[in-house]
């Protein structure tokens, strides 16, 4: 159970980072896990610099158990200040690691926090949980966007 | 005597010899999470099966499998006799005739087939279709309405909500106390003459409430409307008695009374039964075909249509005998010893708060629980890295959770191969969950 509620998580789960709905916003999600009923309201705000679309806030509110709430207080410490490019490859490699059942550990230099999630793969039940948040903001990233292209 | 489910059982009851009677549960034998002792407190969501349903299974399998209602040969004659001789014991496990039993696939379905029997008649009628006699009552206008309570599972719930949305009928809702139980204060109000049907559950997969039948039963015919019950967590924990209850349909579940899953029963007065329009459609539930029409079988053949569950009907069957030798009084004594014992238990734990009834009565082993600090879904981690297997989440009564003012609840539900000692363990471990999470 130590692989699952590594010290990381629960420190983010005491002390959620970036917590709370922010103005100003381009887009705003609710998404729920209707297994266990873990919600969470969403939004994303992007600025340009120097041309560059960035995550410029992602400001979050939400109920549910200890690993989706630690999530989304590591992605607000993973996103906010990439590229939306950069920000997506983040997402990409936080999903990858999950959804391996264990087989991928993660790479510390790269993911930074969202590492010790590499646990929570173990356990199947719980990969969604730890996902929530991220497809929340993935689908926001979509919604912000609607019409541009991201590749 | 000891007041359980609104008649009384016996103190006298002899015990219930759980070491014994776990010996007939192999499963709870094996270890989970290394090297931990299961401890299995999450029979609400399904049961675990005696080796005399598996057996029956198998046996089935080995010597008489074949397809029922047809074939000349005489293993069809055996699974025939086999399955109608199922019926025959689960009907006689809630006082009823084996005619008045229809096997479907589970509770959920049970729900469905009296839902669309509104949904269908509503459909026929406005086509000027041929319906069964006495059919009208399941023939709804805009306007008419569904009463159903707060603490309903979605099963007894969405199916209703889907015939108000094809028949313009209202869904109307009695509400909870703070305790968890059903607010009857305003049930005059709730009933009038529009209201069609009257559909609650006996016992509370969230909150274990055992609601009382007898003032929602006189409520309904004072009003002509149909009363359904959702017995899935009453008949497996109680002596049921469709005679006794009142009411005009009941749906329960085989699986959470130690049969397999894949099979439910919905038991209807036989001339509600009769009324009923088909719901699934095909081979076996027919009478005559013709490329232009068809007319249907009685029931219960007339609701199940295509290659039944032949096997599951035995297993069920024996599932109902190893309950009849127990004594389904022993059964709900012993149950209602254990959630005495639990509903103290618990309490004692720092910052646990149990959602439901803190009273013994009128009250199943269904026992749901919050803490401060802790999401259920964490208290349930915790619990399964010490062997103990709950159910956590919003237990398919998400309505419910939000009334008690709880997203999600931690939920333990015990059954005959459960003991104090099981509940000891849980205590002891629940001490360790505050801490953890840097709440205690």
């Amino acid at each position: 159970m130590e692989d699952l509620y590594q010290e990381i998580i629960l420190d983010h789960y005491r002390n959620p980072q970036g917590r709370g709905l922010r103005e100003p916003f381009e887009a705003e999600v609710h998404h729920v896990n209707p297994t266990c009923g873990d919600e969470i309201d969403l939004r994303l705000h992007l600025e340009s610099v120097a041309g560059v679309p960035t995550v410029a806030d992602v400001s979050y509110e939400g109920q549910g158990c200890s690993i989706s709430q630690a999530s989304a207080s590591v992605m607000y410490d993973s996103l906010v200040g990439l590229s939306v490019d950069d920000a997506l490859e983040s997402l990409g490699r936080f999903q990858h690691m999950l959804q391996s059942r264990g087989q991928e550990s993660g790479d510390e230099e790269t993911m930074g926090d969202a590492v010790a999630f590499a646990g929570v793969a173990k356990y199947p039940a719980r990969v969604k949980c730890a996902l929530l948040p991220w497809m929340a903001w993935k689908d926001a990233l979509s919604r912000a966007t609607e019409g541009e292209s991201h590749d | 005597m000891t007041t359980v489910h609104g008649g009384t059982v016996a103190t006298a009851t002899p015990p219930l010899d759980v070491p014994a009677i776990r010996a007939q549960f192999p499963i709870l034998e094996r270890t989970v999470r290394g090297e931990q002792r299961l401890i299995y407190l999450d029979s609400g969501a399904t049961s675990q099966k005696p080796l005399a349903v598996l057996d029956a299974e198998r046996h089935f399998y080995l010597t008489s499998n074949a397809a029922v209602h047809r074939g000349a040969h005489q293993l069809a004659e055996e699974a025939t006799e086999a399955y109608e001789g199922g019926r025959a014991v689960m009907a006689a496990f809630v006082g009823a005739q084996p005619d008045e039993v229809v096997f479907t696939r589970n509770a959920t379905e049970s729900l469905n087939l009296v839902a669309y029997s509104f949904v269908n008649a509503t459909d026929k009628a406005r086509w000027g279709s041929p319906l069964p006699e006495g059919a009208e009552r399941f023939i709804l206008s805009p306007g008419d309405e569904i009463l159903i309570t707060e603490m309903e599972h979605h099963a007894n719930l969405v199916p209703w909500q889907e015939v108000c949305a094809k028949t313009g009928a209202v869904l109307r809702w009695i509400g909870l106390t703070a305790d968890g139980r059903l607010d009857l204060d305003r049930l005059d109000d709730l009933v009038g003459p529009r209201t069609r049907v009257v559909s609650f559950v006996h016992q509370s997969n969230l909150l274990g409430t055992i609601n009382p039948i007898q003032p929602l039963v006189s409520a309904a015919r004072s009003v002509g409307a149909l009363v359904v019950l959702d017995a899935c967590q009453s008949v497996p924990h109680m002596p049921v008695d469709v005679a006794g209850l009142g009411v005009d349909a009941m749906a329960w579940s085989g699986h959470k009374m130690l049969g397999p899953t894949g099979i439910g029963c919905l038991w209807a007065r036989p001339e509600v039964l009769a009324s009923m329009p088909p719901f699934i459609s095909g081979g076996s539930m027919i009478e005559l075909v013709t490329m232009e029409r068809t007319t249907f079988a009685d029931p219960p053949k007339r609701f199940e249509a295509g290659v039944p569950m032949v096997a599951q009907a035995v297993g069920l069957a024996a599932a109902c005998e190893f309950l009849n030798d127990l004594g389904m009084p022993a059964v709900a004594a012993h149950e209602h010893d254990i959630t005495g014992y639990a509903l103290g238990r618990l309490q004692e734990v720092p910052g646990l708060r149990i959602v439901g009834p803190l009273d013994n009565d009128m009250r199943g082993s269904a026992i749901s629980f919050v803490m401060d600090g802790v999401h259920p879904h964490d208290v349930g981690q915790v619990l399964d890295s010490r062997g103990i297997a709950v159910r956590v989440g919003h237990h398919c009564a998400w309505p419910a959770c939000r009334s008690m003012g709880v997203p999600a609840t931690t939920r333990i539900s015990p059954y005959i191969y459960n003991d104090r000692a099981d509940i000891d363990a849980l205590v002891e471990a629940l001490d360790g969950v505050g801490s953890l999470f840097g709440v205690g």
